[in-house]
């Protein structure tokens, strides 16, 4: 188990980490979710002895490791920008580790050929990295922290520099790979749906803060923090600001009221509050008698293949809707969009969670 | 603006040596005002293409037109067209502002005409309040908008020419960047023309997506029709999360064969019995009690939004997409939508005689 404890990092004076304590098992997959600059690979560089933390300790099954120079530990990393020994063949690049180990040719040669199984690179061994394509490199890069066997192993966006068609293979693929291995396995990435693919426990992370740590479909179904559903939602997190005042919601900056949520939420403290609502929770039609409407001006609709998304100014904040079916709105119209009460989402101040009142214990 | 007109393109790195066609024999006209966007695969040959209209790469073969001008043997300036890169391209020790009048400063533009087009894409792409900063201390995906500002700054480009420009933006800025581009394309009316191996990106953006495999043109298509009508099995694969469900069939007149099971065909396509294959989006089956084909469940995925099923068809992965809260039996029936079933033989989609 690695066990970080109010690990802290300053740079020049800005925090970079800020008191994260993180309890990562052996045998699942660990996910780092958060956008750009939240941490997430500062973090991954403090668990392989990269940095050293300012404040707060590192353990290893109990036992601190912040003194131990990354050499002595047995750590294995992938980054996202593929990284190869450009002279050397693919089976010396996946051996490069085991030299270094000093192990024996047999000993080598049979654990490149297990890991080669395994990414399906047999064909490629006698090739140079560079003429693989970007897919194949990263599978050579995997393989070498395959062949490691080390303790923690830290994949830091690995499929984002790959084919979306690529991406959705090996995500499928890379759990099970190091799943006999009894390893600590560690993965950030910024992609809601890669997480939500990958499953395991999921630490979001915000600014150099870990916002919430669960299973990754808990996490995603009942987030309690605001910047945890923030984090989940691919296109963004529909929110607007509430007021309350004398149990009646209302706009904040509008004032305007809005109708139903008083019933939803019962008595709560005056004050401002967020509400927030998925994409895809946004519907043309009522789902329910006592669905919310909201009416809002439409920007821009994109089309995939099957759904739409359909952009609109609501209040003044960005809104999407994202809804089934070909909708080709105009920009600039009117329209009106429902939501069922179940999937609303009310944040207090602090950005923690209001219960429904029929929830509520 | 410009109608881009491709006339026989073919592309070898390297001809002498008989380097492999990384472009194949090619002829599109692509209208003035359209916004389309080459996808597929790395390696297909999109940015090949792409280096060909632009003038980076001049090809083995064919010629490039403009308006039905000639551009072959002109450089990218003197095509005039604008571009935006991967990674940013920017002047690290100018400002923001002074990033983006540059291209129009080349021009020899008016200083309060720089000026206001200046200020008009600064806010287009929320940068207003940083117009003063240098460069250098900006995030990396300030920096890309600066590079996609500075390719959009200019109104009197033939085309604005993206190579992968999202790739390496955080996806809740790749939202906004993308309708920005829309609201800018449909504002403008620029001829875009953008490469991307993300099919969200390729189908939210364009009206018109060009699907490439190992260097040629696959279909080019609406989003809808790449999406319903994939005329090559490739394409339905490739389109999707996951892709088409492609199941390999022997067909009997009107009957699909799986082993001992009976797919019947609402149409008839008038082909000769043998090895065929049905085209099944998983959007497009139900589990059923009592409809359809036996299915084993092999897998069930929560992805959040919906269920990932995998099911087994004697050797053949059928996946479904189911909702959540429905309960997943072990052994199953595959109901498939008959309006949504299309045909393929030999990879290629074979219409309907009747509907």
């Amino acid at each position: 188990m690695l066990e970080l404890q109010n690990v802290s990092l300053r740079v020049q004076g800005q925090s970079h980490i800020d008191e994260v304590s993180l309890q990562l098992d052996r045998g699942h997959l660990n996910l780092l979710l958060g956008p750009t600059l939240s941490g997430k690979t500062t973090l991954m560089r403090l668990m392989a002895g990269l940095e050293r933390p300012g404040s707060g300790d590192i353990l290893v099954d109990g036992v601190s490791v912040v003194g131990t120079p990354v050499q002595k530990r047995n750590v294995a990393m992938v980054y996202q920008q593929f990284i190869n020994y450009p002279t050397l063949t693919v089976f010396e690049n996946i051996a490069s580790p085991l030299r270094v180990a000093r192990l024996n040719a047999a000993e080598v040669a049979a654990r490149v050929q297990q890991a080669a199984d395994v990414l399906q690179l047999n064909d490629l061994l006698a090739r140079f990295p560079g003429e693989l394509s970007g897919g194949q490199q990263q599978r050579v890069a995997l393989a070498r922290a395959l062949v490691k066997q080390a303790d923690l192993v830290l994949l830091d966006e690995p499929l984002a520099n790959l084919d979306y068609k690529l991406r959705e293979e090996l995500r499928s693929e890379l759990p099970a790979l190091f799943a006999d291995q009894g390893v600590t396995l560690v993965y950030a990435t910024t992609e809601p749906a890669e997480a939500l693919a990958l499953g395991g426990m999921t630490a979001c992370l915000h600014e150099g803060r870990v916002i919430e740590y669960g299973p990754t479909l808990e996490l995603f179904k009942n987030p309690a923090r605001l910047q945890t559903a923030r984090s989940f939602s691919d296109p963004p997190l529909n929110v607007m600001q509430l007021g309350v005042r004398n149990q009646t919601f209302h706009e904040l900056l509008s004032n305007v009221p809005i109708d139903g949520l008083s019933q939803i939420y019962g008595t709560v403290t005056d004050g401002a509050y967020h509400l927030a609502i998925r994409p895809h929770h946004m519907n043309l039609q009522p789902v329910s008698d006592n669905s919310l409407k909201f009416t809002g001006t439409t920007t821009v609709t994109e089309l995939t293949g099957s759904e739409s998304y359909i952009h609109f100014d609501y209040g003044g904040n960005p809104w999407v809707a994202l809804v089934h079916g070909i909708v080709a709105a105009e920009s600039g119209k009117e329209m009106d969009f429902y939501v069922d009460p179940d999937n609303l989402f009310l944040f207090d101040v602090e950005q923690t969670l209001v219960p429904m009142a029929n929830t509520r214990s | 603006m410009a109608t881009i007109e491709l006339q026989n393109i073919a592309h070898q790195y390297d001809p002498q040596q008989g380097s492999p066609y990384a472009l194949r024999n090619l002829s599109e006209i692509w209208q003035d005002r359209g916004a389309y966007a080459l996808l597929g695969p790395s390696g297909c040959g999109k940015t090949t293409l792409l280096n060909i209209i632009s003038g980076l790469l001049r090809p083995s073969e064919g010629r490039v037109l403009f308006d039905s001008v000639d551009v072959t043997e002109l450089s990218p300036e003197q095509r005039n067209i604008a571009q935006v890169f991967q990674f940013p391209v920017v002047y690290d020790t100018l400002s923001v502002a002074e990033n983006l009048a540059f291209p129009l400063r080349n021009r020899g533009l008016p200083k309060a005409q720089i000026e206001s087009r200046v200020n008009e894409v600064l806010a287009m792409l929320d940068l207003s309040d940083r117009a003063e900063s240098i460069a250098s201390r900006l995030s990396a995906d300030d920096k890309q908008k600066i590079s996609l500002g500075r390719g959009l700054v200019r109104t009197d480009v033939k085309a604005v020419l993206f190579d992968e420009p999202l790739t390496v933006i955080d996806p809740h800025l790749k939202w906004h960047l993308r309708t920005e581009l829309k609201k800018i394309h449909r504002q403008f009316q620029h001829t875009m023309i953008y490469v991307t191996h993300d099919q969200t990106e390729a189908l939210t953006f364009a009206d018109k997506v060009i699907v490439m495999y190992e260097g040629s043109v696959v279909q080019i298509g609406t989003p809808p029709e790449l999406f319903q009508k994939p005329q090559h099995t490739f394409v339905g694969r490739f389109i999707g999360t996951p892709g088409m469900n492609i199941i390999k069939v022997n067909l009997r007149g009107n009957s699909a064969m799986l082993n001992d099971q009976v797919i019947t065909l609402a149409s008839s396509y008038g082909l000769t019995d043998g090895p065929a294959e049905l085209g099944i989006r998983p959007e497009y089956i139900e589990l059923s009690a009592d409809r359809g084909l036996r299915a084993a469940v092999v897998a069930v995925e929560d992805l959040g939004r919906h269920l990932l099923v995998r099911t087994r068809v004697d050797d053949q992965i059928i996946n479904v997409i189911a909702r959540n809260g429905d309960s997943i039996p072990e052994v199953t029936r595959l109901n498939f939508e008959s309006d949504k079933l299309i045909l393929f033989r030999d990879s290629r989609l074979v219409e309907p005689r009747t509907v």
